[in-house]
């Protein structure tokens, strides 16, 4: 039991890392967004899920940080992202912009 | 020896985040960084309980989960740039 929640913890810790080395190395903010709310997501559930199985007493507290963390973080995540689109100059190497038509602008389509 | 393996490579990733805090050309990216650097701490304060061996730890990361969710939401609209209708 001991050696399955230690690969819990490795597991998030070197997806922490991996969202650190993402936000670090990510040419623009949209990148950045991503790798940094996805893989720390998926590393705090890995962490957390570890630290519940070395200790059984309190997986409710830590079923509780989970379930706050999956619902918190992607409403955090979609509210930077849509202040980002309003506040900073976009790359200019966007596929489809959907966002503009919706917030008034007249449709262009760049496919 | 796996807690020294863990806390390193959770160091190593706050030290990412701190950098592109401290360097970030805009402020969207300080902010995106912050909110890594959170959720980065979340899982410290669950390493420090596991550590310790004492559950209160767990309490104060759920407290910091909530603060640090509504502080990347008030930035989020300080960005955009609306400040008094929400």
């Amino acid at each position: 039991m001991e050696i399955v929640s230690y690969v819990f913890m490795i597991i998030g810790g070197a997806f922490y890392l991996l969202g650190g080395l993402g936000i670090l190395r990510m040419p623009d903010t949209f990148n950045r967004i991503q790798a940094g709310t996805k893989a720390t997501t998926l590393g705090a559930f890995a962490l957390l899920i570890g630290v519940g199985i070395a200790n059984p007493d309190w997986i409710l507290k830590v079923l509780l940080i989970i379930i706050f963390i999956a619902i918190s973080n992607p409403i955090g995540s979609s509210a930077l992202a849509k202040a980002t689109y309003l506040s900073s100059e976009l790359p200019n190497n966007l596929v489809q912009d959907d966002l503009h038509e919706l917030l008034g602008g007249k449709k262009h389509d760049t496919n | 020896m796996i807690n020294i393996i863990v806390f390193s490579l959770i160091g190593l990733g706050v030290l990412f985040a701190v950098a592109r805090l401290l360097i970030g050309p805009t402020p969207a990216d300080r902010v995106v960084s912050l909110d890594t650097f959170n959720i980065i701490v979340i899982g410290i304060i669950a390493l420090l309980a596991n550590l310790f061996k004492n559950s209160l730890y767990l309490d104060i990361a759920i407290v910091y989960a909530i603060l640090a969710f509504i502080e990347t939401i008030v930035f989020a609209r300080y960005l955009e740039g609306r400040h008094g209708d929400c």
